[in-house]
């Protein structure tokens, strides 16, 4: 099946724009958001966490959604997911293994996204009911799982990128 | 033992390691 190229260019900056703001959060909440909140005096320290941590989260996951579903969806319209799933063992080529890889990284990040460090946000910042003591237990899974998600953030991005033009 | 996704600086380390030996899986995969 052929596409129109305007099409296929559309889905592909959908599929940047959405990964921009996936990315950007999520390395805004390990490079910014995270480090400073020990130097946040107690007062202020709800501002973070009844107002900008759940507005965060909110763009934060529906931006991972939406990358993962414009990617599928530009990886289909090309012919190439069967390839770039199998991580270049369908064709030998170069660029689906380096975008296969990423895209399986992409993928966990995801899933680490909406199972494990959204419900356990829910629990820390008091969005949902839980006991007080389940609370600290949360925020350091939520904390170790998005930390799990900036690591793979490096070689996705990588291997996104450089597939194409990589000098290796 | 501390876990090293504790430290931002050990994040940014592993995940330039794991680009590396992902660039070697592809090279390999390439043939």
């Amino acid at each position: 099946m052929e596409f129109d190229p305007f099409v296929l260019h559309l889905v592909r900056v959908l599929h940047v724009i959405s990964g921009v703001m996936w990315i950007g959060l999520l390395w805004y909440l390990n490079f910014v958001q995270v480090p400073t909140m020990p130097k946040i005096p107690d007062e202020m320290k709800p501002a973070i966490g009844k107002h900008i941590a759940p507005a965060v989260l909110f763009w934060f996951r529906w931006g991972a959604a939406s990358t993962v579903l414009f990617g599928l969806i530009l990886a289909w319209m090309q012919g190439t997911l069967g390839a770039w799933l199998s991580i270049g063992f369908a064709d030998g080529s170069f660029v689906s293994a380096m975008i296969g890889i990423a895209m399986w990284f992409g993928l966990i990040m995801a899933f680490n996204v909406w199972f494990v460090i959204w419900p356990n946000q829910k629990i820390a910042l008091g969005i949902v009911d839980a006991p007080d003591e389940a609370k600290p237990k949360s925020a350091r899974r939520a904390m170790l799982f998005s930390r799990t998600n900036t690591l793979l953030s490096i070689p996705m991005l990588y291997g996104m990128v450089a597939a194409q033009n990589s000098p290796f | 033992m501390k876990n090293p996704l504790e430290s931002l600086h050990m994040t940014v380390v592993l995940g330039v390691v794991l680009t590396v030996i992902m660039v070697l899986v592809a090279q390999g995969i390439a043939g």
